[in-house]
């Protein structure tokens, strides 16, 4: 199956993800261009970390705006998987398909080391390879990651299990010292109501390989091939 | 039409945790201000257009700030408008 990872000028994990899915049994990847207004008939779409626009204005609220993103919204509004990673996360939140917003690190540090995270629900499209309370080791890399949204919409995320990860201990209990910017409710990583929409910080795409300390994110991507061959509709 | 000087201020919105505006507080602190009991950081952008009159150059401004200009989830927004003198020419 083919999946597209979109490049936005200042893109900077755009190779990352397409090592992975490169990585992954049955994937072809494939670059498209925030200029491009096709996707080209793709099977899932990836959204990849970095500095799109220079995060002018608000991290992710040009890249919205490029040509690629109305094909994107439109295909997510179709039921078509999308991961929105970091960046991807923040662009899903400015273009209304995820809700709430990623606000600077309570810290006000850019944040960059590997980090617990939970498995809350492995009913999604993504994450049905793994387990529910499996913690995973995976890296997060961002200076404006801490999740925030009406307290009307997080009870809606926390009753409909929409909340996929949770930053936790690596024994997967939530310690304020295991929320590594102030994320509501320990929030990592959220999905649609239609659930064909994920975003989240850490970057799963850098835990693929032995050599880069950690493999769990490829259960990830794994769980996405699972879940477009097995034809369920998307 | 007229030139309108537009002036949108784009604030963390009350209540919202602004861990800049803290920062800031911190360094005031820290210089001996030590009554400043808030400092909330946001942003200015200074728009130059041309509309029919004032309310139109601040409807197009407010509908700028829906779409673009502030996020809803966590800012909230201030528009300014002046007219901008044109000297006849003798």
């Amino acid at each position: 199956m083919r999946i597209a990872v979109i490049t936005f000028p200042g893109s900077n994990c755009d190779h990352d993800c397409y090592r992975a899915l490169k990585l992954t049994d049955g994937v072809t990847p494939e670059f498209r261009w925030h200029r491009d207004t096709d996707l080209g008939g793709v099977d899932a779409v990836l959204l990849p970390g970095g500095f799109s626009y220079g995060d002018y204005l608000r991290a992710g609220a040009i890249a919205r705006l490029s040509p690629i993103m109305e094909a994107v919204v439109d295909f997510a509004r179709d039921g078509g998987p999308v991961v929105g990673i970091c960046n991807g996360f923040q662009v899903l939140c400015e273009s209304g398909l995820l809700p709430g917003a990623l606000l600077r690190n309570e810290s006000l540090r850019f944040q960059s080391y590997p980090v617990h995270i939970r498995v809350e629900t492995t009913s999604t499209p993504f994450t049905s390879h793994y387990r529910k309370g499996q913690v995973l080791r995976i890296p997060i890399a961002h200076g404006e990651g801490n999740y925030h949204a009406p307290p009307e919409v997080l009870a809606e995320l926390e009753g409909d299990d929409r909340i996929v990860f949770r930053y936790s201990t690596g024994d997967g209990s939530l310690a304020p010292e295991a929320n590594p910017n102030g994320s509501a409710h320990h929030i990592a990583g959220i999905v649609n109501e239609a659930r064909n929409v994920l975003g989240m910080m850490p970057h799963p795409e850098r835990a693929v390989e032995e050599l880069l300390g950690s493999t769990d994110g490829r259960g990830l991507f794994q769980s996405l091939v699972h879940h477009l061959s097995a034809g369920a509709t998307p | 039409m007229s030139r309108f000087n537009v002036e949108v201020r784009v604030t963390p919105r009350p209540g919202l945790l602004d861990p800049q505006g803290k920062a800031v507080q911190h360094a005031l602190d820290s210089l001996g201000y030590a009554g400043v009991e808030s400092v909330r950081v946001g942003k200015l952008l200074a728009l130059e257009l041309e509309a029919d009159d004032s309310a139109a150059a601040r409807a197009m401004a407010e509908e700028m700030c829906r779409k673009l200009l502030a996020n809803p989830v966590t800012e909230d927004f201030r528009i300014q408008v002046a007219e901008v003198d044109v000297v006849e020419a003798e």
